[in-house]
């Protein structure tokens, strides 16, 4: 990707910007980890709260129907299961600063079941499911709409839960189709 | 509407230190277990991510998009995608900024309520950061062999775009 983009300065005739970006880039992966940081540690902590308390195990239950179906092989009531039940709430409810730790938990409950430095079927899956995002409430851009002057910021909300859905069922789809070819081209 | 969205939070954790409280277990102590993880998890992502971050910016800084767009837009605009959303769509998945600067620039020129500015808001509240995303997830674990996840994820993506505009003069124009 560095190489492509250095060649597309090439092309462009951007070069001053490449150079440019190369330098912020690397300062805002810095920013973008720092802003994690308190972040990952509020909700790992809340979550071991919320394990001994049984908040978890609650979230689990009500979720179990549909992790059996997305995550074959992770027992709803494990930790696995615990921890993705955590991360699909957080992501449903729109809760995104709290979505990508409370993710980061369940890839690696996950992780434990597959091999080093390979991602499993069903990481695959939980890392789809949170880039295609679905969110009740887009309340960013509700915001953003509203300084635009849109009298109406919220009009968009029907048309934004069709598209989300549409658009995670295709990566869904896609997930499973894909992993199931791959697997039976390895095994011949 | 929107202060439902500031109400979920407060409530969520609410709801886990009130069950704390209910089963008498030692909440802060807890607490600063699981930081701790937390923050070892920070300190452990931080190299992959500036490597990731800083080829993302590069690219997107390097006018390749561009040329994509122009490559790409006969094609979608048979599928009815308006052109100015395209910059927006390819944008997206690479640099939440980035993407974020086209679609403010989108919804002053054309308005918020405007077609055009309805099918960038509908295409921003439906989709991620997608590449972000995926590094943070699997540079965290170290995991470089991440197999199908890209053209997965992608396909969501794409879906997601085609599906706005789709779901906009489905629900908002007709």
């Amino acid at each position: 990707m560095l190489l492509l983009s250095i060649l597309g300065g090439l092309l462009t005739g951007r070069m001053d910007a490449v150079a440019a970006a190369a330098m912020s880039g690397a300062a805002q992966g810095v920013t973008l980890c720092l802003s994690l940081v308190g972040m990952l540690c509020l909700w790992s902590g809340l979550m071991k709260v919320a394990h001994a308390a049984g908040v978890t195990a609650l979230f689990a239950r009500a979720l179990s129907p549909l992790i059996r179906v997305l995550f074959p092989g992770v027992d709803p009531k494990g930790s696995a299961g615990e921890a993705l039940s955590m991360s699909m709430a957080a992501n449903f409810l729109g809760l995104g600063s709290a979505a990508t730790p409370l993710g980061i938990n369940a890839m690696r409950e996950l992780a434990r079941d597959a091999p080093p430095g390979v991602a499993s079927d069903n990481m695959v899956m939980l890392v789809v499911l949170n880039t295609a995002s679905i969110q009740l409430i887009p309340t960013t851009i509700a915001m953003y709409r509203q300084a635009a002057g849109s009298s109406v910021p919220f009009s968009i909300l029907p048309a934004v839960w069709l598209a989300s859905v549409l658009s995670v069922a295709a990566g869904v789809l896609c997930a499973k189709l894909l992993a199931r070819r791959k697997r039976g081209r390895a095994h011949g | 509407m929107d202060k439902i969205g500031s109400f979920v939070l407060p409530a969520v954790i609410a709801l886990i230190l009130g069950a704390a409280l209910f089963r008498g277990v030692k909440a802060f102590d807890l607490f600063l277990d699981g930081a701790k993880d937390g923050l070892r998890t920070a300190v452990g992502i931080l190299p992959s991510l500036i490597g990731l971050v800083t080829a993302i910016t590069m690219l997107s800084a390097s006018g390749v998009l561009d040329m994509l767009v122009q490559a790409v837009a006969p094609a979608t605009n048979l599928l009815g995608i308006p052109e100015e959303t395209l910059p927006l769509a390819l944008l997206r998945p690479l640099s939440g900024s980035g993407a974020l600067a086209v679609y403010q620039d989108i919804i002053t020129k054309n308005g918020p309520d405007s077609p055009v500015g309805l099918i960038a808001s509908t295409m921003m509240g439906s989709s991620e950061t997608t590449f972000y995303t995926i590094a943070v997830y699997f540079g965290t674990l170290k995991i470089s062999n991440i197999r199908h996840t890209l053209p997965a994820a992608l396909a969501a993506d794409f879906a997601g775009f085609v599906a706005s505009v789709f779901a906009v003069w489905l629900l908002m124009l007709r």
